[in-house]
């Protein structure tokens, strides 16, 4: 079916028919998943618009950007300071990799025992099918898991790809070299974008970028309400629209969707009844359109009132200080927010075992669903870590491995089903 | 079974067990066991589910294994519910021995570990993921490979003479391993007691996993293997449960939640 797009992919050299294939799949899934929820709120048309065009009406946003000169930079790890690539006037988004599509190719060139969300960015570029890495001037990988860096070095045939050095430990010693490699970054942006980052465009780039995770959290305070207003999924679904959208139209959005959400609350009114059991997940994030485990958790007679993840939390818990003045100042202060990401590639990681207890606590569920990508060794291990924890503060916990595929979803709501049992 | 009188205070209820392999179905009347069946799944497991079912007068049924949703969706019946295998067991198990803590599951396609609490309620759980290594699936591949009627596998294997290690427990991958263990002259005895060794050591990490409380009740198709029961009682250094009839606990646990659901009414 033609559409108003074949020309702008087309540029892009995208593998058309396959597209298209991925288009409807997506379509799809999306009908399933969520058009057939009820009680929504109004302001997730806004949402369902974005992701409907999310290879349109977005790609060409991102298209005109570039036609004025705008670059684009790809990202695909929270750690990559968002804040100096506005500041440049760059266009940054965060590349999703949550479809199983590509994965024959990206095995061609991948070990099997890849967890699929590298499988996913390497197939999505190998089939020619993401409009968002083929618009990009610059990937920027990071070293946090082995698997993405060792993935990068081969990504790096394909696209353009820059690396930044993430620190491993939080000594003093690693926020230096942090600090060195947030500076290495910005002069690259600066000089990819030929615009200087000056301290006025900086302290611009931290508001508009802390504005959008304020927005975020107010969303997870209303959230929390019971009856539960909002499902996990829309919720989900919010964040992981977070990282491509315009960030202004973006906070803007979402705050009118909190103020329809508030009145909401403050009627008593849910999506579920208040007796449905709250359960909360935590581990690895989930890319758009992974939408399947909240799908079989929500399916199941629960509802997920919070996400412990890089599309969620993880991503917005910590604001960057704004009250630095020089460009130093509030280099510095980038710094040290992005060290307090608690990704499992870290060790020790104590902080995010207690930010997972606290979080639990305080959203008073029921239990824990711990999400890990199969082969993702991070978060896999650390399951036991957060087991424990969570165990000692008296809250129920299923791990679950699991990929994109579709092959496990009876077995995966059996689990699910029998771990509402055991905590209902 | 008869035209029993069915009064409101003395309902039948059903608890259906619907696996991958086998259906089966237990009726229980004033906590008693009044009746129970069995038929393979094939590849029909609704239209087994309602011959089953069409030869009881079931006042409630409540389904559970893997099939239990295509019961629940496809059943007219007006008090029909659904349940894990998980809960099941747990009820099954407690039903037929109350002090039971740990509950080992084998069946065709799938692997449990239940831990209970002092309660008998549900307090973690494990299961295989979607390959069916070391499950009653497995076996069964095995003792086709071996020759061996599926029934008499366990005995063959307890003839071995020495122990030997297979390390491969992919079905396919054990295959070649056990045949070229052959080729080398290992005797299909001693192949045998390699392949329940090596179900027996996975199955012991998991129920490690859920930690292992006595009394241990091994039940599913599998445990009425002789040679797993006394492969798993020596590695756990502890005397395995088995019921007279162990393929049946999910649907008595089934049966056993109906009642329940009936008292409360
Ligand atoms: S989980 Fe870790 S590596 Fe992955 S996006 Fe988050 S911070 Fe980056
Ligand atoms: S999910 Fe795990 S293995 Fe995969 S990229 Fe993230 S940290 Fe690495």
């Amino acid at each position: 079916m033609p559409t108003p797009y074949d020309e702008m992919w087309e540029k892009l050299n995208l593998d058309l028919t396959a597209h298209e294939g991925l288009l409807q799949v997506l379509g799809k899934f999306y009908g399933d998943i969520y058009l057939t929820q009820e009680g929504r709120l109004k302001g997730m048309e806004y949402l369902d618009f974005v992701l409907s065009e999310v290879h349109g009406l977005r790609i060409k946003e991102i298209q005109e950007a570039k036609a004025q000169g705008r670059k684009v930079i790809g990202t695909f790890c929270v750690f990559v300071p968002e804040e100096l690539v506005l500041a440049a006037d760059a266009v940054c988004v965060g590349l999703c990799a949550g479809a199983e599509i590509g994965k024959e190719s990206a095995e061609k060139i991948l070990p099997r025992n890849t967890c699929a969300l590298i499988k996913s960015f390497v197939g999505f570029k190998l089939s020619r099918l993401c409009p968002y890495i083929e618009s990009c001037d610059l990937v920027v990988g990071e070293t946090t898991c082995d698997g993405k860096k060792k993935a990068y070095e081969i990504f790096e045939e394909y696209a353009p790809v820059y690396v930044m050095e993430i620190p491993q430990m939080k000594q003093a010693c690693d926020r230096d070299l942090w600090k060195a490699e947030v500076r290495r970054f910005k002069e690259r942006i600066e000089a990819i974008a030929g615009k200087e980052i000056t301290a006025a465009k900086l302290r611009e780039a931290i508001k508009l970028v802390n504005r959008r995770r304020q927005v975020l959290q107010r969303l997870n305070q209303l959230r929390a309400a019971v009856p539960t207003p909002i499902s996990g999924r829309d919720v989900l679904l919010i964040n992981q629209i977070s990282f491509y959208d315009d960030p202004v139209r973006f906070t803007a959005k979402i705050g009118e969707l909190c103020d329809e959400l508030e009145k909401r609350v403050k009627a008593g009114e849910g999506v579920v009844p208040p007796e449905t059991p709250r359960l909360m997940l935590s581990g690895c994030p989930m890319a758009v359109p992974n939408w399947k485990l909240p799908f079989i958790v929500e399916s199941s007679g629960a509802v997920i009132v919070g996400e412990e993840s890089c599309i969620g939390t993880r991503n917005i818990r910590d604001l960057v200080d704004e009250s630095g003045d020089t460009l130093e100042e509030m280099l510095d202060a980038l710094v040290d927010r992005y060290m307090r990401i608690d990704c499992a590639c870290f060790t020790p990681n104590q902080e995010r075992l207690q930010n997972i207890v606290a979080m639990a606590k305080d959203l008073e569920v029921k239990g824990v669903i711990h999400f890990a990508l199969n082969f993702c060794q991070p978060y896999a291990i650390e399951a036991f870590k957060v087991g424990r924890a969570l165990e000692a503060a008296g809250i129920p916990m299923l791990s679950i491995e699991t990929d994109y595929s579709m092959e496990d979803v009876e077995q995966l709501k059996t689990r699910v089903e029998a771990f509402l049992e055991m905590v209902g | 079974m008869g035209e029993e009188t069915v009064t409101a205070n003395h309902p039948l209820v059903a608890g259906i067990d619907i696996g991958s392999r086998s259906i089966e179905l237990v009726l229980l009347q004033d906590g008693q066991v009044v009746h129970w069946d069995l038929l393979p799944t094939t590849f029909d497991p609704l239209g087994q589910c309602r011959s089953l079912l069409d030869r009881v007068r079931a006042a409630r049924i409540v389904a559970t294994g893997y099939g239990r949703k295509l019961l629940l969706e496809n059943l007219d019946h007006p008090e029909i519910t659904a349940i894990t295998e998980i809960l099941a067991y747990a009820l099954g198990a407690r039903h037929l021995f109350p002090g039971v803590r740990t509950i080992l599951d084998i069946g065709g396609q799938d692997t449990k570990a239940i831990a209970l609490n002092m309660d008998g309620k549900v307090a973690k759980f494990e299961m295989n993921d979607r390959c069916a290594a070391g499950t009653g699936k497995f076996l069964e591949f095995m003792a086709v490979a071996l020759q061996v009627p599926l029934e008499k596998f366990g005995d063959f294997a307890l003839q071995a003479d020495r122990r030997i290690q297979i390390n491969s427990m992919c079905t396919v991958f054990a295959e070649s391993e056990a045949t070229s263990l052959m080729a080398r002259g290992e005797s299909p005895a001693n192949i045998a007691m390699g392949l329940h060794l090596a179900i027996v050591s996975r199955t012991v990490a998991m129920l490690r996993r859920v930690g292992v409380t006595p009394s241990v009740l091994f039940a599913g198709g599998v445990a009425h293997n002789p040679c797993i029961k006394s492969l798993l009682e020596e590695s756990l250094g502890a005397s395995v449960l088995v019921p007279v009839q162990p393929d049946l606990v999910g649907a008595l646990g089934a049966a056993i939640y109906g009642q329940k659901l009936v008292a409360h009414e």
